[in-house]
């Protein structure tokens, strides 16, 4: 019996609206969510941030060097960082981090029948488990961001003042001339998509889960690729839409 | 009371349950009697919704359980306790709240809750155990908080999946000593299945065999015992092929 397409959009958005509505399954462990899924990742992001910020420095100044005013290396460090290299980066390495995690407990609870174990006490899975962790995706993906943004780009001025011939006047008024609130505001929704799709494709994997500890590999492995593919999708989805 | 009718299952080609009829009248304790992998774990399941059947039907109390909508399925689970072969523990929950996870949808007042807790954990003999998490404790003790999640709900049915494989023999007489505790102080319906057939021959009033997809016999233990059916002496006399 091959349902609709729409039928089934209709039976999704059913069913997630009934999980929202069960906020004593989830709201009690948002925090904690929050905290696992976004505080703990906030290292790797950093990390990621300052190597992304020094090497645009280097590769705009090889660009720029006789042919553009070197100030212009601010703007493309800002540009980059704010609206693509800070949010995919970012998304990519929580992909990682975040989906790996989320799909590995679920399954596990899976093959273990702890799901089953919830669901006869009257918890509905996707209430006590699934909108928690996307939820949480969703909040804190623009937070750890925001802070790989600003770390990338003050990165990426000190690698021009030290390692480049240009003063903190000219970075800044680099970055200053090109760049628009909707500069950081793109990259933030953005990376609240990724947080969503990578923590739903996360706990469908999870979910999903049979065959014991081998299904689990096989899951988490499928939820990390699915969950880079997405975010890849999700960007282009986003320059067409709002550039 | 439960009612399974004309039951079938089937995994792919594998048809695991081919027409199951059996009857769980209310205050009965039935045992399920029969081979590793003749699907008593797959029965209990559709019992509980976790399964759905391919053919066939359960009914708990005249309602058809897999025709429930998502809300009134929720309120006949409340009624039904699950203990489960393998305890299928909240791992990230300590023993205690694995059971105020269990008892938390009925609403109780907290000090009530706590009580019953407590008593619960001290029904299994792990009264210490509360503030532990599942990992700490060996296979048999997770058993016997699997039971304790199932009982501290006073449900009106509990379902038993191997309430005693892997427990020593006294706690297993402990845990014999519940199912008929609970039986006659709470009156609930059981539906026990079990490979200790002194277990099974001491808690159930009705005993039934599963026996390749079917209810090979059903009766009372005694009726059980004096059966001439040769899959069924082959069963408790524990005959090889
Ligand atoms: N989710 C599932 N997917 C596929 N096959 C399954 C599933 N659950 C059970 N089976 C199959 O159904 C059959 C019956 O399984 P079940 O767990 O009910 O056996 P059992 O009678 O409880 O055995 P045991 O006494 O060893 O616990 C087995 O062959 C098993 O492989
Ligand atoms: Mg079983």
């Amino acid at each position: 019996m091959p349902a609709s397409p729409f039928a089934a959009i209709g039976r999704s958005s059913r069913l997630t609206v009934r999980a929202l509505r069960d906020t004593e399954a989830w709201a009690p462990q948002l925090l904690a969510q929050m905290r696992r899924l976004g505080v703990a990742s906030i290292p790797i992001a950093l990390f990621i941030a300052v190597f992304t910020g020094i090497v645009l420095a280097l590769l705009a100044s090889y660009i720029f060097t006789g042919t553009v005013p070197m100030y212009f290396v601010g703007a493309l460090v800002g540009k980059t960082v704010m609206m693509e290299l800070g949010p995919v980066l970012t998304g990519m390495a929580l992909a990682g981090r975040v989906g790996a995690n989320i799909a590995a407990e679920l399954g596990t609870m899976k093959v273990t029948e702890q799901v089953d174990a919830l669901e006869t006490l009257a918890w509905d899975p996707r209430s006590y488990l699934v909108v928690p962790r996307v939820l949480a995706a969703t909040l804190m993906f623009p937070v750890v961001t925001a802070f790989a943004m600003g770390i990338g780009v003050i990165a990426g001025w000190i690698t021009s003042v030290n390692l480049l011939d240009l003063s903190t006047p000219e970075f800044t008024k680099g970055l200053r001339s090109f760049y628009q609130f909707k500069d950081i505001w793109f990259g933030l929704v953005k990376a609240a998509s990724f947080g969503a799709a990578v923590a739903l494709i996360g706990a469908r994997r999870g979910l999903a889960t049979g065959g014991g500890a081998a299904g689990v590999g096989r899951e988490t492995t499928r939820a990390v690729a699915e969950g880079c593919m997405a975010i890849l999708v999700l960007d282009a989805f986003w320059a067409l839409v709002l550039l | 009371m439960i009612r399974l009718d004309d039951l079938h299952k089937a995994f792919g080609p594998r048809e695991v349950l081919r027409g199951v009829a059996l009857e769980v009248p209310e205050g009965s304790s039935t045992v399920l009697l029969g081979r590793s992998g003749s699907g008593k774990s797959v029965l209990l399941k559709h019992i509980v919704g976790l399964m759905r059947p391919d053919q066939g039907a359960v009914w708990v109390d005249n309602r058809e359980v897999a025709a429930l909508d998502h809300d009134e399925l929720n309120l006949l689970r409340r009624e039904i306790g699950y203990v489960f072969q393998f305890a299928a523990l909240f791992d990230s929950l300590t023993c205690a709240g694995n059971l105020r996870l269990a008892l938390q949808r009925q609403r109780l007042d907290p000090d009530e809750a706590e009580r019953r807790i407590a008593e619960a954990l001290a029904m299994v003999g792990l009264a210490e155990a509360g503030e532990r998490h599942p990992a700490e404790l060996s296979g048999g003790m997770r058993k016997r908080i699997g039971i304790a999640r199932a009982v501290v709900l006073r449900p009106r049915y509990i379902l038993w999946d191997e309430p005693t494989t892997g427990l020593d023999p006294v706690t297993t007489a402990t845990m014999d000593q519940m199912m008929l505790r609970v039986r006659e102080e709470l009156g609930v319906t059981s539906v026990i299945v079990t490979h200790d057939l002194g277990s099974a021959f001491k808690v159930g009033d009705r005993v039934a065999l599963l026996h390749e997809g079917r209810v090979r016999a059903t009766g009372t233990p005694a009726e059980i015992r004096a059966s001439d059916d040769p899959v069924v002496r082959q069963f408790i006399e524990g005959r090889p092929e």
